[in-house]
């Protein structure tokens, strides 16, 4: 083994979505940092459908950008189609969600990285950790060098132990056409972690030139759509590309039924689980044969790329089955498939391993993050590997660890889960799993996180003058909507609100509270609101509009809150505490929560446990 | 008796009032209701125990033991939990748990899969689901009253100026039940409490002191504790005499009753039976006419009771009858978020409020019947619809 020299003080592993934000944070909050993928042309790679955003995930994207990550920048720069969900349903669920040119998307990111001061992005297959009684020191390679930093993150993707399924066939590899990561598992696992397997899977690329596009629907996006990121501005999605709806019908279905005995999923070939919201086009006939027919949205991979992703179309049956059942369907007559669809089993390492920091509780400075954590998307990758990368960052700094709560951000709340809950398949982020959903909305992310940011120096000089100057605005608002009365006499202004009726004053926050009345209704009645940005009077509305949901909730908040100040030390003998029921003391040991909060959450734990435990733990605090 | 003792020197080290009362649930039940109805609330499990602790009354040693009690109360208290939960509320219960599970997955897949292929959103199914629910939650609290008095039992208050033959009617309605009772002896100017049970009731039969209005010391003290009991009892017979027709010093005790649960015990009709009764109907109350002496009446008496606690539900075997009081809160803070989810829906809010109400009424009936997590309903969404891009 050859040392390598040089002192880096944190080294990510993997250039997906999540390894290239933490590399990016640790290099942006100053320290040396070296990223090593196993690939260099496949950084942030979209190896599943071209798209980033949608519900509880475009959540994440703005969480990211909020915290000063590149995600949101990255796709409104390279998105190709921009849609806003939900915009008819209240603030807390509306989303973005954008297309994006795949090889755009991995070429800006790519060069953000090379042109991050201290910041040094190497190829390199990481086939071991070295660590001594203190925690991790380093990395090695493949190539016989050994890298040394106090902090690693590990970003392994679907690589570790990768078995790609096609038909029958297997064959070793971490994505279509890349090799495996044969190593890295097998090291974590003498190190003593838990390590399981999970299951994804991705349907053919389609020849967009063999597609008859006139016989199917068209989806275009909007014009002129919000951007994700708070730095971006104007809007994004100024020339869309349009997707376009297929469905399958009754002859597809039969072909996929007649040739199950050749799917690894119905011949018992895959054990790793799959996720129950993304399951193939067979477990959906198999499941649902009621259903004559399912939707396929063809989404295109660029502009300038002939391939075309069939969402909700993923597939482990063998090529020649794809084939069959794709050009079954109409407008697919005649088409070519470019790369077949597949079934991917990898390891990854039980998260309920990690602490809410994402360290790792048994190696001290080893983080991990992504799919690693036994997660899906590439929103939840990022969001993991931007929190993964200020937390190994500031330990090389000697600075405290953050943490971010259930109630800031849909990242603490998928943090939250998977050191808390037991992961049976790969996590996806889902608006229903935020208990404070109305608190966590994609239009305020930046109050919730951006100081947070500034504080760990993410966040530029620049964007923090503007987030300021927002905040300012809300405040300055708030105040003209409580101070501003609308008087009868005003005939006019009550004509044009249509409050005709009106016999005493109101003040302006009491008038928005009027379902059938808008911020905008009220900019022309005074010049203290005109001046106010768009996103300001937003803000204003949702405030006044809200108010009373959002109070009960931030209740709730305050509740909780109590529960999450009290910390469990590590090393907590739990086995001491008699009163607690073997049943919760072997839940609380195999888990090791780190608060009162956390214990709460895990499955088994009953509120006497929880009772006791706080005894046990005001003891512990005062000696 | 109340005792206040002030801080530090209580056992949590805070102000405590203690209430000091007479044995029988029903009383300890009524004093309850009495400080939650001014907005005290029920301490959780062990925080007397927890506030000692923090306020550095108990040592480890001392609240570890405490602990233990708590825990191992709470495991009795979940087995008995059980045991109802293996009963016919908890079939409810359960029921109602799924239908508003199945709104909630419904709700949950329009707001998180806009774009899937799933039904689209209306509100008619969810609406018509959660009115049926309130309703039978309604019906499930109206049966508490009844519910609560055949488990806990029904206290009865024998209330008269002396000498209208108080004690004799306590006598004849004991008659029957004489292998049961378990007499208290006392003065004459004490109360005394007997039970027995009427229509499958258990009642705690109270004979107070007899009322009247006088400067004897000792007479009014037993007066003071009378009135005290009125407060306390579900029930009231103001018993009269039949030959003499309501006296003033009659309606004088009328006067300390609450007329809603009083019944006008008209005694020695075998002394009277020429009597025109008609004078007492004058009061508005259910009137009873019966001799103690004869036992003449009584049994009318004892249906009348009977009746007077049962809602209805005549048989609580085949239906099902809310009993505890914290289930009987948990279902009242279930319909109270289901009317403000209905408000909600007809005001055209949008899905993500109904969401919060939803998961409020679940979480309501958790208390009574374990929680529905985030993963049951996204269970519930994956295996309905056909999700999946």
């Amino acid at each position: 083994m050859f040392s390598y020299g040089k002192e880096y003080q944190v080294i990510v592993v993997g250039a997906g979505h999540a390894g290239c934000e933490a590399a990016l944070a640790a290099a942006r909050m100053g320290c040396q940092t070296l990223l090593l993928t196993m690939g260099l042309d496949t950084v942030a790679q979209m190896s599943c459908n071209p798209a980033i955003g949608g519900l509880a995930k475009g959540h994440l994207v703005c969480e990211v950008d909020a915290l000063g990550g590149e995600m949101g920048l990255n796709i409104d720069e390279t998105g190709i189609q921009f849609r806003r969900l939900n915009t008819r349903k209240g603030p807390a669920v509306r989303a973005g969600r954008a297309q994006a040119d795949r090889m755009a998307y991995s070429a800006r990111m790519k060069g953000v990285l090379e042109a991050q001061d201290g910041l040094d992005l190497k190829q390199g297959v990481v086939e071991s950790l070295t660590v001594d009684a203190l925690g991790v020191c380093g990395v090695e390679t493949r190539d016989g060098l050994s890298f040394a930093a106090r902090s690693v993150v590990v970003t392994a993707g679907t690589f570790m132990r990768g078995l790609i399924h096609v038909g029958l066939k297997s064959y070793a590899g971490g994505r279509a056409g890349e090799p495996a990561s044969e190593g890295l598992s097998d090291c974590l696992r003498g190190l003593g972690f838990r390590v399981g397997r999970l299951k994804t899977g991705t349907p053919a690329r389609l020849s967009a030139r063999s597609i008859d596009f006139s016989m199917l629907q068209r989806q275009d996006g909007d014009r002129l759509a919000r951007p994700f990121s708070f730095m971006t501005s104007g809007p994004v999605g100024v020339d869309p590309v349009s997707c376009y709806i297929a469905n399958t019908n009754e002859k597809t279905h039969e072909i996929i039924r007649q040739n199950l005995d050749r799917s690894p999923l119905y011949s018992g070939v895959i054990e790793g689980v799959g996720p129950r919201y993304c399951p193939s086009i067979e477990d959906k006939v198999v499941r649902f044969p009621e259903r004559a027919s399912h939707q396929t949205f063809l989404e295109p991979e660029g502009r300038e790329s002939a391939e075309i992703y069939p969402s909700g179309m993923s597939t482990s049956l063998p090529p020649d089955v794809q084939l069959a059942f794709y050009r079954s369907m109409v407008g697919l007559e005649h088409v070519e498939i470019m790369r077949p669809g597949y079934a991917i089993e990898y390891d990854f390492v039980e998260p309920t391993q990690l602490r809410a920091t994402l360290e790792t509780k048994k190696v001290a400075g080893l983080y991990h993050a992504g799919q690693v954590n036994g997660t899906s998307g590439y929103e939840e990758a990022a969001a993991q590997g931007l929190l993964a990368g200020i937390n190994a960052a500031r330990r090389s700094k000697d600075q405290e660890q953050i943490t971010i709560g259930r109630d800031e951000g849909y990242l603490g709340v998928m943090v939250d889960d998977l050191v808390t809950q037991s992961t049976r398949e790969p996590y996806r982020m889902f608006t229903s799993r935020a208990e404070h959903r109305l608190l966590l909305r994609e239009d305020n992310a930046d109050q919730r996180l951006t100081p947070l940011g500034r504080k760990v120096g993410l966040v530029s000089d620049q964007r923090w003058e503007a987030f300021q100057k927002k905040m300012e605005g809300i405040g300055v608002g708030l105040k003209v909507l409580r101070d501003h009365r609308v008087r009868p006499s005003d005939s006019s202004v009550m004509a044009g609100l249509g409050l005709e009726k009106l016999r005493n004053g109101v003040t302006l926050e009491e008038l928005l509270r009027r379902p059938e009345i808008a911020i905008t209704d009220m900019v022309p009645l005074t010049e203290s609101l005109a001046v106010l940005s768009d996103d300001v009077l937003e803000q204003l509305e949702i405030a006044t509009k809200y108010e009373g949901y959002i109070e009960r909730q931030l209740e709730q908040v305050a509740r909780q809150r109590e529960y999450e100040k009290i910390r469990i030390p590590d090393g907590f003998e739990f086995s001491t505490i008699e009163s607690l029921s073997n049943e919760v003391r072997e839940k609380l040991l195999e888990i090791r929560p780190q608060t009162l909060g956390q214990a709460g959450r895990i499955q088994g734990v009953t509120p006497a446990a929880i009772a006791v435990l706080n005894v046990y733990l005001r003891k512990h605090k005062h000696g | 008796m109340a005792v206040f003792m002030p801080a530090p020197r209580s056992y949590t080290c805070e102000d405590v009032v203690e209430i000091h009362c007479h044995g029988g649930q029903q009383v300890v039940k009524s004093i309850i209701d009495l400080y939650l109805s001014v907005g005290l609330r029920l301490a959780l499990p062990g925080e007397f125990t927890y506030r000692a602790y923090t306020n550095g009354r108990l040592d480890l040693s001392q609240a570890e033991a405490v602990a233990r009690l708590i825990h191992a109360r709470s495991e009795k208290s979940q087995s008995l939990a059980l045991a109802q939960v293996d009963g016919l509320l908890s079939r409810s219960i359960f029921q109602y748990k799924e239908m508003l599970r199945e709104s909630l997955v419904l709700v949950e897949a329009w707001i998180d899969f806009p774009e899937e292929d799933i039904p689209p959103e209306t509100s008619t199914g969810v609406l018509s689901q959660v009115s049926g629910i309130i309703d039978k939650i309604g019906g499930l609290l109206d049966t508490y009253h009844t519910g609560r008095a055949l488990v806990s039992g029904v206290s009865l208050l024998l209330l008269g100026r002396p000498n209208v033959g108080k004690s004799s009617l306590l006598n004849a309605l004991l008659g029957e039940d004489r292998a049961i009772v378990n007499s208290t002896p006392g003065t004459t100017r004490d109360t005394l409490e007997e039970s027995l049970t009427m229509g499958g009731f258990p009642v705690r039969l109270i004979d107070s002191a007899g009322l009247r209005d006088t400067g004897d010391q000792l007479e009014l003290e037993g007066i003071r504790r009378a009135q005290g009991k009125v407060s306390v009892s579900d029930l009231v017979f103001v018993v009269v005499d039949a030959s003499e027709g309501l006296t003033d010093e009659d309606k004088d005790v009328l006067e300390v009753c609450d007329n809603s649960k009083v019944f006008l015990v008209v005694n020695k009709i075998d002394k009277n039976c020429d009597q025109d009764l008609s004078c007492f109907l004058s009061a508005g109350l259910p009137v009873f006419a019966i001799s103690a002496k004869t036992g003449q009446g009584v049994d009318r008496l004892r249906e009348g009771v009977a009746s007077f606690f049962d809602d209805g539900v005549s048989s609580p075997e085949s239906s099902v009858v809310v009993t505890e009081e914290r289930h009987r809160d948990s279902l009242s803070l279930c319909r109270d978020s289901l009317l403000r989810l209905r408000s909600a829906v007809e005001a055209g809010d949008s899905l993500e409020f109904w969401a919060i109400e939803l998961r409020a009424a679940l979480d309501a009936l958790g208390k009574i019947s374990g929680e529905t997590t985030p993963d049951d309903v996204l269970e519930g969404i994956f295996s309905r619809f056909c999700i999946g891009k």
